[in-house]
């Protein structure tokens, strides 16, 4: 490991832990290469025109205004208002139950979100600073060093050092492809569990992202029931991770694992609800990933319990608990945001596929995030579907047509030539700009291509 | 689909990990209970003048007037606005670096600075950003001990140490005995004895732990002994961790030394050390903000501030925390005048708690820093032990009604020490505190008899009524300055 061989220059000085020397980070990947190829050459429209275009953050931009809107137009949210001891006990506070206010809001916020379809009790709502900081804590929970989670591909980069790297658990791929859009099938996640147990490890339970990241896609009911009936089967844990779930603005609807549960539930299935936990965030659907803001749901007592005593290592400021409870408990501005946000990005979306499209690229149909699977397959060539060719043409992506896209091999995608796009953390005439570049890079290859079948 | 139901399957709750399942979260220990006593019936002067009076809580409530004084004079910080108006909103919402907000890690680096009297140089590239210093202190054990790994921390100690140190890291605390015979002062046969007893237990030891203002304790460590420890890290080869979160309370004379201070005079000689001494710091007891989850890392050593900033992506402090409080700390007017008089006011309340149990023959550690003292009640147990300690303390607790921390919860090695805080409630809740602790101490025989020692002058008198004569000549804390 690089880490150790650095270290070991510096005579007489101890080593520092595992931890601490492994690659497990994961930062050296493609992923976040093109970060900082980005950062070291970045777009701007007037300073640097030729610069790269960032399309590898999963950023929501497109909502700001309201808001701003809504701090300007109540300030006493940002503020402490009158009322001496206001600020006194906010500064004060850091229990770890969290903002009764800021969990209630935060409860209605979630049920808001899923069309009323399922109920969330603030006193299961555990927060952490980030939904980053949730999935690890859920993974220390259920999971000893050792163990297992499957995880069907392709999934976001970050799970690979926030669930693994100090807690020291596994992540066994659950193979999906594009065959029937990349939705999970039973025959993968036994395969997954095979392959976990040949190689000696636990398996404690499937983490799914719904809607997908890097997808962008809803997972069907059917799938859903399907993934259920497997935790049952093996005994095991279920983490749905819903971050997405307020960029959902395309049919199908959101099918949240929350709605499963309570019909479950209806019909006299009670033992599934302490397999089900779900981790949400206002990162992505309140574009807000600076104020830290991440939950853990969970309908196993012990596991809320125990997630609580363990958020002390990752609390949310006091601060923006209270500046937060107070945008999300007026459910006028919460409906409206929800409302508006959604159209936003469908527009966005559209956009961006149309604009594919007619660059000759198309993308995997999707109605949810803040991305597109774009389809480069036909680019590779044939029989270069490999996942080097793919890095390849990434690399080609970043340095000529100067956009950093995700590589689905980065997402550990078994099927080459696939690629995340992002469009919701630009301008429109940003995202103007890059169809353009990706459209003359398409003309440059049509060209190639036929000359050399012409020859 | 049916669901093949297995017939001896265990329920989920029993599949948690082992460490959901385990003790080390440390919750189960009187320090938690206390507080939980203290939750169900809590004091409040005007709704339940009987209830659980909380000095187990070590905040400090002294000095929000000027920080709340600072904030009406500076809206734009909390309005998320430059300085003429213009939103910043946007870019915080989207700033998640964990390399931290520049502007903040920039005054945080000067106001730390500051606190050591400008005699060290902090630079803001050292600083790693954390949800308090929980945090912190929990990401450097990921950095510098793996599983079952050992560090070494005198005793007595903070008791969320058990949790944060331990819990997730599978770290291994192994205590430095200190005891009241050189005032809890940490020797070097201390330090040897704790090395090799952890070397008994096969633990590979990778650093030692202080606590600079000490808590429990409430003192500063003199400088000879910061040397000393230095010196026992540098020949052992393992790391030093100083968590000074009580730094800025620390209110007597000589200042403040922190343990870089004495690196830096070390000069030349320090280089074979430098890359394991590291420091924790927080703005929840200083600034009393434990609310905003405000915490760093500093340490030269670049592979640890490497790994500890990308570890700080499991705990980022929040952005529009971040932009407050780099405008708070970088006004240096204000930092003066808080940091001054945030001091005379601890001291003043500190004083109050000493002579308030001096007045009732009750003896605390001398110490001149921290939210609390380090109070000996051993004359008040029935039993010498830790048995006595704990009904002791239950007394305290449930017929006395103060929640008081019991040294045996900071793995104190001496039975009869308590940890009482001073600085979370008023001058009059405190009064209140003293009388009730008076009541008491006067219905034990020791206490009684002690109590008598403290008050009456050279003429002993053992006539119970004309004791209580004599009491009334003493100044009673209710001359005192009127509270804040």
């Amino acid at each position: 490991m690089g880490g150790k061989l650095l270290l070991a220059a510096f005579a007489g000085s101890p080593p520092l832990s595992q931890v601490a020397t492994s690659a497990a980070h994961g930062e050296d990947s493609p992923y976040f290469a093109g970060w900082k190829a980005y950062d070291e050459n970045p777009y701007d429209a007037v300073a640097n025109p030729d610069g790269v275009i960032q399309m590898g953050l999963a950023e929501n931009q497109t909502s700001f205004e309201l808001l701003e809107g809504y701090l300007r137009e109540h300030p006493e949210a940002a503020g402490w208002g009158a009322g001496a001891g206001s600020f006194r006990d906010n500064a004060l506070f850091q229990d770890y139950h969290g903002l009764k206010s800021f969990r209630k809001a935060m409860a209605s916020f979630m049920k808001k979100i899923r069309g009323g379809k399922a109920s969330f009790d603030p006193d299961r709502i555990v927060l952490t600073a980030g939904a980053t900081a949730a999935n690890e804590l859920l993974t220390f929970i259920l999971a000893n060093p050792g163990d297992a989670l499957l995880i069907p591909t392709p999934y976001y980069p970050g799970f690979d050092r926030d669930l693994r790297w100090r807690t020291r658990v596994n992540i066994v791929p659950v193979h999906c492809d594009s065959a029937n859009g990349f939705q999970v099938t039973v025959s993968a996640l036994q395969a997954a569990y095979d392959e976990a147990a040949a190689a000696g490890m636990r398996v404690r339970g499937v983490l799914i992202t719904n809607p997908s990241n890097p997808l962008g896609t809803t997972v069907k009911r059917t799938v859903l029931e399907d993934i259920l009936d497997f935790v049952v089967r093996k005994n095991i844990h279920l983490i749905s991770d819903e971050i997405y779930s307020g960029s959902v603005f395309a049919t199908p609807d959101l099918v949240s694992v929350a709605e499963l549960v309570e019909s479950r539930a209806r019909h006299g299935e009670k033992d599934i609800a302490n397999r089900v936990h779900i981790v949400y965030s206002l990162s992505k659907d309140l574009g807000l990933p600076g104020f830290r803001v991440g939950v853990v749901y969970s309908y196993n007592d012990a596991v809320v319990t125990t997630a609580r005593r363990m958020s002390s290592f990752t609390l949310v400021s006091s601060q923006t608990q209270k500046t937060l409870a107070a945008i999300l408990s007026d459910e006028e501005f919460a409906d409206v945001y929800i409302r508006t946000n959604r159209e936003r990005l469908r527009e966005r979306h559209d956009h961006i596929v149309a604009g594919l499209a007619r660059a000759g690229v198309p993308c995997l149909r999707s109605n949810a995030g803040l991305f597109v699977w774009m389809d480069m397959r036909r680019l590779l060539g044939d029989g270069e579907a490999t996942v080097a060719s793919e890095l390849k043409l990434w690399d080609k992506m970043l340095r000529e047509v100067k956009l950093n896209i995700s590589p689905g091999s980065s997402c550990h995608c078994s099927e080459p030539g696939w690629f995340r796009v992002c469009f919701a953390n630009m301008s429109l005439a940003t995202l103007d700009l890059a169809l353009a570049r990706i459209s003359r890079f398409m003309d440059r290859w049509n060209k190639a291509t036929t000359q050399h079948e012409q020859q | 689909m049916v669901s093949q139901v297995v017939v001896d399957e265990k329920p989920p709750q029993q599949l948690l990990s082992k460490k959901a399942g385990c003790n080390s979260h440390g919750q189960d220990s009187s320090y938690f209970m206390g507080w939980q006593e203290y939750e169900k019936n809590p004091f409040d002067p005007v709704s339940n003048p009987s209830g659980i009076i909380q000095m187990g809580l070590a905040e400090n409530q002294l000095s929000f007037d000027m920080v709340e004084a600072w904030l009406e004079k500076n809206p734009d910080a909390l309005g998320l606005r430059r300085e003429g108006g213009a939103s910043v909103f946007r870019e915080l919402a989207l700033f998640q670096d964990y390399h931290g907000l520049p502007a903040f890690k920039n005054a945080l680096a000067r106001f730390m600075s500051e606190q050591r009297g400008y005699k060290v140089a902090f630079d803001p590239s050292n600083i790693v950003l954390t949800a308090g210093a929980t945090s912190a202190n929990e990401a450097l054990m990921f950095c510098l001990a793996d599983h079952g790994d050992a560090f070494l921390i005198p005793t007595p100690y903070y008791p969320g140490f058990d949790r944060d140190l331990k819990w997730r890291t599978g770290a291994e605390i192994v205590p430095v005995h200190c005891t009241s015979a050189n005032g809890f002062r940490v020797t070097r046969a201390a330090l040897d004895d704790a090395y090799r007893r952890a070397q008994k237990r096969r633990l590979r030891v990778k650093g030692v732990l202080i606590t600079n203002p000490s808590n429990p304790l409430g003192t500063m460590a003199p400088r000879a002994d910061l040397e000393m420890i230095v010196e026992f890290v540098a020949a052992r080869g393992i790391h030093l961790v100083s968590d000074e979160i009580y730094s800025g309370t620390a209110f007597g004379e000589p200042g403040f030394v922190s343990v870089l201070e004495v690196m830096a005079e070390r000069g030349a000689a320090a280089a074979d050390v430098s890359d394991r001494v590291h420091v924790v710091y927080s703005l929840s007891k200083d600034l009393g903000l434990p609310g905003f989850r405000v915490g760093a890392i500093y340490s030269s050593n670049a592979a640890v501030v490497s790994a500890a900033t990308k570890m700080s992506s499991f705990g980022l402090i929040s952005s529009q925390t971040q932009y407050l409080l780099a405008a708070m700390l970088g006004d240096k007017d204000f930092t003066q005048s808080y940091v001054a008089e945030n001091k005379r006011r601890i001291k003043e309340r500190h004083d109050q708690l000493v002579d308030g149990l001096g007045e009732i023959g009750i003896s605390c550690l001398e110490s001149n820093a921290g939210l609390f003292c380090w109070v000996d009640m051993s004359h008040l147990m029935r039993s010498r032990s830790f048995a006595g300690e704990m009904e002791l303390w239950k007394k305290v607790v449930f017929e006395v009604g103060l929640n008081i921390s019991p040294g045996s919860s900071c793995h104190c090695r001496e039975p009869g020490w308590f940890r009482v805080c001073f600085a979370n409630m008023s001058a009059k809740t405190l009064d209140v505190a003293m009388q009730r602790l008076r009541s008491f101490v006067e219905s034990t025989t020791n206490g009684a008899a002690a109590l008598r020692r403290a008050t009456v002058p050279a003429r002993s008198i053992s006539c119970p009524i004309a004791i209580k004569w004599a009491l009334r000549l003493t100044p009673s804390s209710a001359d005192r300055k009127a509270e804040r």
